[in-house]
Formats: structure tokens, sequence, C-alpha cells
């Protein structure tokens, strides 16, 4: 086809020629970044300045208590009630999300009046209401239920087998971890119940007509595939569970880094420097955190098309 | 009278005895009489809508039926009859009668998140409970017959839509079923794929295998399939070697989808 616009055609392919030069243009400058740089850069420099000079930072007072025991045992109370309590919540929050989906609908009710309560409750109540538990029963009795009732009619004193004391079951960290898990499992089972809901029904169909249980299915087609969407918003969840351990303080459960780091300054009348140590622990771990979730992310998501995506990490290899 | 026609050891495979089905207030199937012989190929053709997918699936109890009864291998699917009274299955059953009528899909539903192999090992080691070894031993033969050995180490989203639905023939046909059905197998497959895998299915029919095949491929139902059926609105309206029906139908209805498609 002859074009009577542009090079010819004899031009544009001219043997020889080989490909074009590359171009080789003036850029557009953009003055207006670097006004907005330097502006920047001085209120940087500022706060630097800020941070060496005020005496209400105490440097050197911030970075001997950061460190010192109590706080290093908090940093630990504070890890391992943010673990427990997602991995309660992750399992939880997986068996509230299979009740709700699962068709019956006694279980169905009752998962939903899970979710409902522990997420209306704000963490800080449940903590101060797991803390007095004790109020409601100051013993457990393991037994047959209305004992009291029915007992005495067949000449029995009490139809219970084992009893404890609620203070020995219900130790302050116990009950902290208790109002964390189930409060995260109800957020965590609308994450589960979205995820697998995200697994194309026809999954579910293959797998039932080739002679799958429901629980065989869950277990092998459509959790596996919903970890895809449940993983990230998990991370998220770590994330925020690490800064609510500081309501524990509440319970009260006073070994929490956020607890240890307010004693320090209230005993010593330097209340600002702790509260730093406060955010710089807060962040340290946060960041640590954040790694972890962009690997396993990005693990997730590693160049597969729709379907598949980001399946690589569970994919089931079969074995000899 | 139903009780009557149990079919318990006779050579039909598949008795569908006056099945209704409604979603809700739709009547979708409005009568389903259809009888399948061991062996036979039925090859199932009529309109959008007209109820093919939904009769497909209540063989394999997919779909509850709201009327009629069906057989299949001499069992009634879903249901106990004792007494005159019908008692449901329990899920366990109703997965047990499953495991021996192999369903091949549209979209050919591959567990994504699974090599060839996994697809095709994992239900006879889930549910069979076979041994790794001889699950894995049965599936390479199975690829090996849908001519997709060298595949066994991918994964459902690198192969073609083709290739994908010959894995979907051999995941079902490792349940070692005695009834096979398929949805539209080819439907979804770009038109030069749509050869390898009516190739497949034309060998299993020469097998021996017992199938209802809902297909728009006139020219596989005229070569392979032993019968053809024409489904509108949500009955058979017509039924019978697949040349009587294709060339001479009997039903005003027939000859209208056919000159339609043809
Ligand atoms: N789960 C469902 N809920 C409600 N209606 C449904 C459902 N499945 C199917 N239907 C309806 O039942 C009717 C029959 O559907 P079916 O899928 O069996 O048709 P088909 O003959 O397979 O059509 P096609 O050739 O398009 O696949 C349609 O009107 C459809 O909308
Ligand atoms: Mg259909």
């Amino acid at each position: 086809m002859d074009t009577q616009t542009g090079p010819s055609r004899a031009e544009a392919s001219s043997p020889g020629t080989g490909s074009p030069e590359f171009i080789k243009a003036v850029p557009v400058r953009h003055p207006g970044r670097w006004v907005a740089a330097g502006v920047l850069l001085v209120f940087a420099a500022m706060f630097a300045h800020m941070l060496v000079t005020n005496e209400a930072f105490n440097w050197p007072f911030m970075v001997e208590n950061m460190f010192s025991e109590p706080v290093l045992l908090g940093v630990r109370t504070t890890l391992v009630l943010t673990l427990l309590a997602m991995l309660i919540g992750v399992v939880v929050g997986i068996a509230v999300a299979v009740m709700r989906l699962s068709g019956n609908p006694v279980l169905a009710g009752v998962g939903w009046l899970y979710t409902w309560f522990f997420r209306a409750v704000p963490r800080l109540v449940l903590c101060v209401l797991f803390g007095n538990l004790g109020v409601l029963y100051n013993r457990i009795d393991l037994g047959l239920p209305f004992d009291h009732y029915w007992a005495p009619l067949l000449g029995l004193e009490s139809a219970r087998f084992y009893s404890f004391d609620t203070r020995d079951l219900l130790t302050p960290f116990v009950a902290a971890l208790l109002a964390l898990a189930l409060s995260e499992g109800a957020y965590m089972a609308e994450i589960v119940r979205a995820g697998l809901q995200s697994v194309d029904p026809g999954q579910t169909e293959a797998a039932q007509a080739l002679g799958m249980r429901r629980s065989t299915v869950l277990r092998r087609i459509t959790l596996p595939q919903a970890l895809r969407v449940i993983v990230p918003p998990t991370g998220n969840e770590a994330t925020a569970m690490l800064k609510d351990t500081s309501l524990v303080a509440y319970v009260p459960l006073t070994t929490e880094l956020w607890f240890q780091l307010q004693a320090i300054g209230n005993r010593t009348y330097d209340p600002f420097p702790m509260l730093v140590a406060a955010c710089l622990w807060y962040l340290a771990i946060t960041s640590v955190f954040m790694v972890g979730q962009y690997l396993l992310e990005r693990s997730f998501a590693r160049g597969d098309r729709r379907a598949g995506a980001g399946l690589r990490l569970l994919r089931v290899q079969a074995r000899n | 009278m139903v009780a009557e026609n149990i079919p318990e050891a006779d050579d039909r495979m598949v008795v569908a005895d006056n099945i209704h089905k409604h979603y809700g207030r739709l009547h979708v199937l409005r009568g389903v009489d259809l009888e399948v012989r061991r062996g036979e190929v039925c090859c199932v053709i009529g309109p959008s809508g007209s109820g093919k997918s939904t009769f497909l699936r209540c063989v394999n109890h997919l779909e509850k039926i709201s009327a009629g009864r069906l057989w299949v291998n001499g069992q009634l699917m879903g249901y106990r009859e004792k007494n005159g009274r019908l008692y449901e299955l329990r899920e366990s059953e109703v997965a047990a009668q499953r495991r021996d009528i192999g369903m091949v899909f549209q979209r050919f539903n591959l567990f994504p998140h699974m090599s060839v192999l996994a697809n095709v090992t994992e239900a006879p080691v889930q549910v069979k409970r076979m041994p790794r070894a001889e699950a894995r031993e049965i599936a390479m033969g199975l690829l090996e017959r849908v001519g997709l050995a060298d595949k066994a180490g991918a994964y459902p989203e690198q192969l073609s839509g083709g290739q994908q639905q010959r894995v979907a023939i051999a995941r079902a046909l490792a349940m070692n079923p005695s009834l096979m059905l398929f949805d539209e197998p080819t439907s979804a497959l770009d038109p030069e794929l749509v050869g390898e895998v009516l190739d497949v299915m034309r060998d299993l029919a020469e097998g021996g295998m017992t199938m209802i095949v809902v297909t728009h491929e006139m020219g596989f139902a005229r070569e392979v399939g032993d019968t053809l059926v024409f489904m509108d609105g949500g009955v058979v309206v017509e039924r019978g070697a697949p040349r009587d029906v294709l060339d001479s139908p009997q039903h005003e209805r027939t000859r209208a989808f056919l000159s339609k498609v043809l």
C-alpha cells in the first residue's frame, strides 16, 4: 500500500542502515521537584537538630533503659502474646468461617453470633472483662450440668468430677491471651470467609464429582487456594495485634512492653524518653513483621497468571 | 410404576425416571425420561437453557432432583428407599456414589495449586486411600493415554486449553469410573484444539466406556454417538440413532434447532 505522508517504504527499511539511531532528546525539566526536595531537606535538618539538642529526649537515659532487663522481658511477653494470639486467632477464624459457610443453620448461627460479639466489644473492654472473669465463677467444675437440682434426688452430693480455682486457671497471661485471641478469631473468620468465597465454585464441584467429602474438599482444595487471599490481610492483623498487646496492662498483665517502659518513665519522673523508646521498639518489631509479610506475599504472587496466581508456596507435589 | 422399575442387574447404566428440577419457582427439568445402556455413548444436544447441564449434574447428584427417580449402576442416587419412603443419604454415602461417576466440565476445573500428576493422583489417594506409588503409576498410564506424559510435572496454567481438558479427563478416569459425564467439554476451546480432546473421547468410547456427552459437536455425535437425545424446555423431545435424528428429525422443535446449528 502506498502512503503519501511519512517516509517512503524504501527509505524506512533501506538495507544497510540496520536499526535506527536511539533517540537522544533533552528531557522535560521538573523544577518543582527540586524545590520540594529542598524544602523537605530544610525541615529534615531542623528535625534532626531538635533531636540532638533538645534536652527532653535525654538519649543516654533512654538507651540505657530501653535495653534494661524488665523491658527486654516485656518485649518477649509482647512477642509471645502476639504470636500465640494470632495462632489461636487463625485456628478459631478458620473454624468459625467454616461454620458460617457450612449450610448447617445451627453452626452458621453460632458462627455469626461469635463474630458479632467479638467484633462489637472493644479489645480494651475484653481485656478488663477477661481479667475479671473470676468474679463470675470463682471455681470451675467439670461435671454434669444442673446437678444441684437433680443430684440430691439420686442421693448424691454432686455430680462434679474435678474442680479448679479460677485464679489458677485464668492467670493474667491466659486472660490476656484469651481476650486478644478470641477477638482476633472474629476478624480472622471474616478474612477466611472472604478467602474461601473467592475460590471458584467449580473447584468444589470438580472435587465433589471425584467423590471427595466436604472436609476433604476444604482441606485439600479450597483452603489452600483461599490462602492467597487470606495471607496478606493476616499480615496486617499480626501488626495490629502487636500494637494491641499494649492493652493487656488493663487485665492486668504488667510484664508487657508498654507497661514496663511507662513504669520506668513514671518512676524516674522522665516519661518522654520512654515514650520514644516505645515508638522505637514497636517500629522495629513491626518492620521485622513487614519484611516477613513482604517475603510471604512475594512468593504468593510470583509470575503467575490469574487462576493459579501465587500458589507456588502451597503447591502440592506428587510424592514418589 | 416406579417401584417395579428398579434396574438391579440389567444392562442399563443410567435410568432417569420422570426427573423434575426446580430452582425456586423456576421449573428447569419438567419430566426427563432417559435410559443409557452399558457401553452406550449418549450425546445430548439442545438449545441454551434447555436444562442439559442441569440434567447432567442431577445424574451425579451435584444437584438434588425435586421429583422422579434416578438410578446409576443399579443404585438410587442420593436416597435410600425403604418401605415406600425415601431417606436422604448421608454426605459420605453420596460421595461414595459419586466415585463411580467421572465428570468433565466445560471450564476444566483443574486444581491450579497442584501439578498435573497431583491433579490425577489426588482423588485416588484422598478418596480411595490408594498408596501413592500405585496412584502415581496409574496416573502416568492415563497421562500416557491422553498424550501428556511429558507434562506430568507442569501446572495447569502452563497448559493449553486442550491439554488441560485432556488432564481433566485423565483425572476423572483415575477413579476408574463406570460412567463418564461430559458437559460441553470442547466449548471453551479454540477451534484448533477441539480435535485433540474429541480424539481422546473417541478412544474412550471405543474402549467401551459408558458416556453421556452434552455437546455442540454434531460431527462427533454422528460418528461416535450410539444415541442422540434432543432436549428442549426441560424435556427429552426426541431420542434415536444420531443419523436418524440429525437427518430426519421427527419433531418440529428438533428441526428448528438443527436448522440453526447445522
Ligand atoms: N443454580 C441455578 N440457580 C438458578 N437457576 C439455574 C441454576 N442453574 C441453572 N439455572 C437455570 O436453569 C436453566 C437451565 O440451565 P442449564 O445450565 O441446565 O442449561 P443448558 O441446557 O446446559 O444450557 P447451555 O447450553 O447454555 O449450557 C437456565 O434457565 C438457567 O438459568
Ligand atoms: Mg450447559
